[in-house]
């Protein structure tokens, strides 16, 4: 019983853990295509932004100076996307995918240049990382059955970016229903045409969202290599931008339902690193790429059965000409 | 009835109501590359009327009004507004200078309330919530001043299209806006809710406001307007009185021409049911019905008018009688053949070969492709007709002969078979269309929109062709949202609403209001 509920304490643990970078980058896509731009560059903003946290991190030996460098880098993307896809119409699916494939290379390129290592950077350790937090009160908690285990293993020991999310997420979502901002946001994402002729400029509503966007997938790329992981490794993302914008795309572009698919994700990630090496009776043991094949699988079962009605922005994805 | 008093102030300073501009548009010149879209255009509207501007499709009414209203820039000549010398160079600064805009295609935010539309753009607080209270206030005194009511927190989406129109004018007036533009705003309407749009007209003529109508339609400007500027490749042909002129001659002023308004026909004689619908009942995409159990039948030597607002389920109803669109119940015939039945979905082509002509409502979706020249779109669904096949690639030299020929028969400008589809204008592409499905001399024919824009000057000779072919005996079936156009056309007019035929006359007994009626889905005999 006890070891049962410790191990139910250590998986949503663990699918905190996994769930912070994938919430936000979901709330990235969603702030992005809201606004009418699909990014695909998820991946890459994120990826852009691990490295250039832990070259930062691994150099002046600070995390802090490490995020706000990965947020500079993965906005800069953003601009990029925008420019690219805003000021000259590109095509979104392209530029985001250009971008991806970019970063991909780029990334442990300049490992080798600037760090002489292959495709990675230095360990971090001390001041160059993230590290868990022991909330105060877990020491007096420990004692009482219930609230103290669950105080101590899935509120609190988390690091400083766990809880920055947190308290990120429902501000983004605040940002997109309750204010001006968030209400031209969501009207250029549908009709564009209804926005300009109110007299607002499109295109820097769109850089504006793309900015956001940016930020957000920085402060992801950022946890990944400096407080997930303690340095970056080559395509450390694996796929964590995609399957944000499945996340998004099974949250129907929506806050709430958004959070519950990243963390069903995330969940299912944590349960695969705990079924690797289980013995099923009379199957044996299962190759450990299957267990790690879950949550994609979960992924394209669930968009293509039980996304239902999902009704994306209506101008998402297209490119603003004022005269059709 | 007092007027807001925001609203009124401005206007108190400009004395002499009666000699006051509210805009005018001097020397206004445009080009597009090589079209010359407005040519030197002079333009005076004046203050507290109702001033109609009217032209064929691309005589530059459009492109004039998106210049006032910030969408273009003139390449040269000036705006000025109350007299002033006014720099439009974006819709910001139109609104700011007075002038509002009701655009063809709604600029409203589908998945947003009216409120929510209502002051997007004009919101000047922080928190939306705060600016949606103060708009509640003033939407109820504009509602109250005007007479216009819409639920200020239903869904856009979920109202009809003459509620969505209203919205777009309180938006204007929301802005505060003197001058308020409607561009073809009768389009969609109803003949009742074009009445109760006219009335609005006239309540904010009465109050001050200045109003422009674009419009191709002549009997609205006759209607509702005081003063009318015609409009003719881009530059202004006149200026004249309502009230001393008359729809031939505006006609004529449009077209450089004389014009017959109406098509000269003989009565039908119908022979033989051609096409025959029994119980049809046809389903979209969401499973919701779009045409129910409706029955039909066409005879040969007469043209039957579907009448009705857009989306009642006429499309439906096309698409499944030329193969596009499967249905769940019913049976249809082709000369007394039966030719779908049931869910399946026949083959359009093999349909075609049956004699079914389809000329689409939908031009440039289903009748062309824009990126072909002009002798492949000539051939659209014919292709594979020997006549224009060797044994493995298809002759090319045939293919252009016989658009030549189509071309010359159903006067396609420029008759150039190699020229790009899109470089056609509306009425040459719709011509080019009509051309190729009359020409394969089918026994039924459905046309679907067939003069949505095309120009007057094309109109009459597509009403003439199709006449023709009534008098050859083919059975025509003719969807349209201009009711004007089924009452010239149509010998026999049903009336379609939700999916159903609701009423069913000959055009001889045929009036206006009573069809309004049926297409807003009452039907008298209730009453």
């Amino acid at each position: 019983m006890g070891e049962t509920f410790l191990l139910i304490l250590l998986l949503i643990d663990a699918t905190v853990r996994v769930a912070t970078p994938l919430l936000l980058a979901a709330f990235a896509g969603m702030v992005a295509e809201r606004s009418g731009v699909v990014d695909i560059g998820l991946e890459g903003k994120m990826l852009a932004g691990a490295f250039a946290a832990a070259a930062v991190a691994a150099v002046a030996n600070s995390a802090w100076l490490g995020l706000g460098a990965a947020i500079v880098v993965s906005m800069s993307f953003a601009l990029l996307h925008a420019y690219a896809c805003v000021t000259h119409n590109g095509n979104q699916v392209v530029s985001g995918m250009a971008i991806n494939i970019l970063v991909a290379g780029l990334g442990p390129t300049l490992a080798v240049a600037w760090f002489g290592l292959n495709g990675i950077t230095p360990a971090l350790e001390g001041a160059g990382r993230f590290i868990g937090l022991n909330l105060p009160m877990s020491e007096w908690l420990a004692p009482i059955p219930l609230i103290g285990p669950v105080y101590a293993e899935v509120v609190s020991g988390h690091n400083i970016l766990v809880y920055l999310t947190i308290a990120i997420l429902p501000l983004v979502a605040l940002l997109i229903y309750r204010t001006r901002f968030g209400l031209r946001l969501r009207a250029v994402g549908e009709n564009p045409h209804a926005v300009d002729t109110a007299g607002i400029s499109v295109a820097a509503l769109r850089y504006r969202a793309m900015l956001l966007c940016g930020f957000l997938c920085g402060i992801a790329g950022a946890y990944l290599s400096t407080a997930h992981a303690a340095g970056f490794v080559r395509d450390m993302t694996a796929g964590k931008g995609y399957l944000a914008l499945a996340a998004m795309i099974f949250g129907k572009w929506k806050p709430v339902p958004t959070v519950a698919a990243c963390l069903l994700f995330a969940f299912a990630d944590a349960l695969q690193i705990r079924l690797q090496g289980v013995v099923l009776p009379g199957i044996g043991e299962i190759p450990v790429q299957v267990i790690q094949a879950l949550p994609y699988a979960l992924t394209v079962i669930l968009l293509a059965g039980f996304v239902g009605r999902a009704v994306a922005p209506k101008a998402s994805g297209i490119p603003y000409v004022k005269d059709k | 009835m007092s007027t807001t008093a925001s609203e009124a102030a401005p206007a108190g300073t400009s004395t002499g109501r009666a000699a006051a501009m509210a805009v005018e548009l001097v020397g206004v010149d445009k080009s597009f590359g090589p079209v010359h879209a407005n040519r030197q255009v002079d333009m005076a509207i004046e203050a507290g009327t109702i001033h109609g501007i009217v032209g064929e499709n691309g005589a530059g009414k459009s492109t004039l009004m998106k210049i006032l209203y910030g969408f273009y820039q003139a390449d040269s000549g000036e705006i000025r507004v109350k007299g002033a010398p006014v720099r439009i160079r974006d819709p910001r600064d139109a609104i700011a200078a007075g002038i509002g805009m009701v655009h063809q295609h709604f600029m409203l935010v589908d998945t947003f309330t009216v409120l929510e539309n209502l002051i997007l753009g004009a919101e000047d607080q922080f928190w939306v919530r705060r600016s949606l209270d103060q708009a509640r206030d003033e939407l109820i005194a504009i509602e109250r001043d005007y007479g216009l009511e819409v639920p200020p927190d239903a869904l856009v989406a979920e109202l009809p299209v003459g509620l969505q129109q209203r919205v777009e004018i309180l938006k204007i007036l929301f802005r505060g806006a003197e001058t308020i533009i409607l561009d073809e705003p009768t389009a969609v309407l109803t003949p009742q809710e074009t009445d109760e749009l006219f009335k609005i007209l006239r309540r904010l003529k009465a109050e001050g406001k200045t109003v422009v109508l674009i419009t191709h339609k002549l009997q609205e400007i006759m209607a509702v307007t005081d003063a009318v500027t015609v409009m003719r490749d881009g530059a202004v042909v006149g200026r004249v009185d309502t009230a001393k002129t008359s729809r031939e001659q505006l006609a004529e002023m449009m077209v450089g021409r004389k014009v017959l308004l109406r098509v000269e026909k003989t009565p039908a004689k119908p022979g033989a049911p051609v096409l025959s619908v029994e119980g049809l009942t046809v389903t979209d995409e969401a499973h919701q019905p779009k045409v129910l159990d409706l029955s039909l039948e066409v005879r040969a030597g007469e043209i039957l008018g579907i009448a009705g607002v857009s989306g009642n389920g006429q499309t439906e109803l096309i698409e499944a009688l030329v193969g596009l669109r499967g249905f769940t119940d019913g049976e249809v015939k082709l000369k007394g053949q039966s030719i779908l039945s049931g869910y399946q979905s026949s083959d359009p082509r093999e349909l075609r070969h049956l004699g079914l002509g389809h000329v689409p409502e939908d031009r440039l979706r289903m009748g062309v492709v824009v990126g072909f020249d002009a002798s492949e779109t000539a051939i659209l669904g014919y292709h594979d007709d020997p006549a224009y096949n060797g044994r493995l690639l298809s002759d090319r030299a045939k293919v252009v002969a016989h658009c030549e020929e189509l071309m010359q028969a159903f006067d396609v400008r420029p008759a150039d078979p190699l020229l790009r589809t899109g470089s056609f204008s509306g009425g040459n592409q719709q011509k080019l269309v009509l051309a190729r499905e009359i020409q394969r001399d089918p026994a039924l024919l459905l046309v679907g929109q067939p003069t949505r824009g095309v120009d007057i000057g094309a109109i009459e000779f597509i009403h003439r062709r199709l006449i023709e072919m009534r008098d050859a005996g083919k059975a025509i079936l003719l969807v349209s949202a201009e009711l004007e156009e089924i009452l010239a056309l149509a010998d026999r007019i049903v009336v379609m609403h939700e999916g159903r035929i609701v009423g069913e006359m000959p055009t001889a007994e045929a009036d206006r209001r009573k069809i309004g009626l049926l297409m807003a889905g009452i039907t008298e005999d209730a009453a």
